[in-house]
């Protein structure tokens, strides 16, 4: 409460110099604390004695989420339904409406793509924009100077953004878990700050501008049109990313990251090169930031430094830890959530943040796994079954 | 086949081996014996290269590994079963398994490794689908054992298998290793706190103190020693 004090109570009018006292404030949110402390209490307790009641069937208690996933009635109609809404979402909805999409299904990107990192091989990375914007200005100077186009630049991004990733990853490797998170942390400033500060490559603040949109053949678009063909885009990137991570997942490679996250000297003792797997998981994960970017760029058709700051890494990390570490449809409903939310919640613009850091707390103490929590599938055994159907 | 000459390894400032000098012949089991502490376990871990040797020399099959990653060492097939088991609690058996064959591409022949692991230890057969934390401690030094033996070792590293274990599945453990050292030829390089039991399974011993090794005889001649038998053998009998 006391923590709360200058940011809600005083209020320093800059424009006047005068500062200016909100006593009112004051009272309101001394009486909403004491309210929400009692809530608090409340709730905890609920969950102590929600848990003990829980626990004598929690062996046999398969998790909503994998019925839901695996009763096959429920799925496939769900997942049509979900596909045609996709596909008529920008004819029927407003461009505005599209254009919100587009970047939540950006974020759904980047957060899978920061799920390998953090998800998986449990590398706390929180200068994961940095790869987001050098998929950004990749394209943004890529086009100025040669100009490149969209479809060129997307893999050149994709393929920068893993290098940067591969050189954030070598002298970070040795390090764990606060440590990591400070000198990634360290590296995104690092880079934002570059781009701020070096005037002749960067433009500086000022950022760049008249980006042009991706080109379909040379087809001019309308803006409308243009839009459009990005959501397209992005839905068939989406798509594409949930692929490649759901494969990533069940692989050799994916295991070895869990295991590493684990116990490394396990890992070694196996044969797993520790120093090869974080950093393909790094360079990985850059690479889906990367794209991100270019996306980004191609749609907001201006870019500056702004964009990459600090909290955007903290926001991408939400989603992930939001949706739930490691599961795929967490971190996308994760994405919807975090993005779409505080869109929608404009008419609350002043109480967003404060909603949206209640929301999170209230989630890491109630589903501390996230909303859909890791229901990793698992490698089975079938050569037996196999054998004895031979012979 | 192995043969460390002149080992010193360090952590950070601390010498944990001094000079230590083993070799082993292939087909053979030989065993590491030792009170806590003694540097048994570094001695493994300088092998496989987990932990490298800062000086000295280690030669497996004529060829110098002392400076290799510990994924060449494990490719050149000497295979660890790291000392309190260190199986992947949430990775199931059967993933557990594969891990073990991280190095391999040729998925019949893991295939028909998993099925001969699974004769060999019907109950893991049983657990395949079940996480690695979910398992007895016994179950659990089995699963070890099973994943390094994945990696098709010519060497096998063992360290402490009978750790914490109740005295018949220990027993059961150590027949299991003299069966993969007589069916395979796999030589086996046993590190033991248990003296009694491992000297009767190993041809030879060498028995370290402080990060050197004090003695080496044939496992016969160690058991009937008087001062081994007064340091190492009398409680664990
Ligand atoms: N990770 C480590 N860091 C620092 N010292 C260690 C480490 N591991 C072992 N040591 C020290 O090295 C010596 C040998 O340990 P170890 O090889 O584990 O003995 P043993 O396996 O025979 O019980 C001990 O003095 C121990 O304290
Ligand atoms: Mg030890």
């Amino acid at each position: 409460m006391f923590l709360t004090f200058p940011i809600m109570v005083i209020r320093v009018n800059t424009v006047e110099n005068v500062v200016e006292w909100r006593w009112n404030n004051m009272i309101i949110i001394g009486a909403g604390s004491f309210f929400l402390s009692f809530v608090w209490r409340y709730l905890l307790k609920k969950k102590e004695t929600g848990n003990q009641k829980a626990k004598p069937v929690e062996t046999d208690r398969v998790p909503l989420s994998q019925r839901l996933f695996e009763d096959h009635k429920i799925y496939i109609p769900a997942a049509i339904a979900i596909a045609v809404f996709a596909v008529i979402f920008p004819f029927v909805f407003s461009m505005y409406q599209t254009n919100i999409m587009i970047t939540a299904l950006i974020y759904v990107t980047i957060a899978l793509g920061l799920n390998i990192v953090v998800g998986l091989a449990g590398l706390l990375d929180l200068g994961y924009v940095a790869f987001y914007a050098v998929g950004a200005y990749s394209y943004a100077l890529l086009n100025y100077h040669y100009g490149l186009g969209f479809w060129t630049v997307l893999p050149i991004g994709a393929g920068l953004a893993a290098l940067f990733g591969i050189i954030l990853g070598f002298p970070v490797l040795r390090l764990r878990g606060d440590y990591l998170a400070i000198v990634t942390l360290g590296f995104g400033e690092i880079i934002r700050l570059v781009l701020e500060n070096w005037n002749e490559f960067s433009f500086g603040p000022s950022g760049i501008a008249n980006i042009p949109r991706p080109g379909f053949f040379g087809i001019d678009f309308s803006l409308r049109g243009a839009t459009i063909y990005i959501y397209f885009l992005m839905i068939g990137l989406t798509l594409f990313t949930v692929f490649v991570v759901n494969r990533l997942q069940d692989s050799r490679i994916g295991r070895a990251w869990v295991a590493l996250r684990e116990d490394e000297v396990a890992c070694q003792a196996m044969g797993i090169d520790k120093t090869k797997t974080k950093l393909t998981a790094f360079a990985l994960g850059a690479t889906w930031a990367g794209m991100g970017g270019v996306v980004f760029a191609a749609k907001t058709t201006f870019i500056n430094p702004a964009s990459f700051t600090i909290w955007e890494s903290i926001n991408i990390l939400c989603i992930v830890v939001l949706g739930g570490m490691g599961s795929i449809i967490g971190v996308i409903i994760g994405a919807f959530v975090l993005i779409l939310l505080p869109e929608y919640l404009r008419a609350f613009s002043e109480y967003r943040i404060l909603l949206f850091g209640a929301v999170l707390v209230l989630m890491m103490v109630f589903r501390p796994g996230g909303i859909i929590s890791n229901v990793r599938r698992t490698y089975k055994f079938e050569g037996l079954k196999n054998k004895t159907e031979m012979s | 086949m192995l043969k460390l000459t002149n080992i010193q390894t360090f952590y950070g400032n601390i010498q944990a081996l001094k000079d230590v000098d083993i070799e082993i012949s292939e087909g053979e089991i030989i065993t590491l014996i030792g009170a806590n502490g003694a540097g048994k376990t570094t001695t493994l871990m300088s092998v496989s290269g987990i932990v490298p040797p800062r000086t000295g020399e280690i030669y497996f099959m004529g060829q110098p590994i002392h400076q290799m990653r510990p994924d060449e060492i494990v490719s050149l097939g000497i295979s660890q079963v790291p000392e309190g088991r260190r199986i992947f609690p949430f990775l199931t058996v059967t993933e557990n398994l594969d891990m073990g064959a991280f190095l391999r591409t040729d998925k019949e022949g893991i295939r028909e490794d998993m099925e001969y692991i699974f004769g060999l230890f019907p109950i893991l057969a049983d657990r395949r689908n079940q996480a690695g934390g979910t398992l007895s401690g016994g179950e659990q030094q089995m699963l070890a054992i099973s994943r390094a033996i994945m990696a098709r070792p010519r060497l096998l590293l063992l360290d402490e298998p009978s750790l914490g274990l109740a005295p018949i599945i220990v027993r059961q453990i150590f027949d299991i290793i003299s069966k993969i050292n007589s069916e395979h030829n796999t030589t086996i390089f046993l590190v033991e706190q248990n003296a009694n039991l491992a000297l009767k399974v190993a041809r030879r011993g060498y028995v370290m103190e402080n990060g050197r090794i004090i003695l080496t005889d044939s496992a016969k001649n160690l058991l009937s020693n008087e001062e081994v038998k007064k340091a190492y053998l009398g409680l664990s009998t």
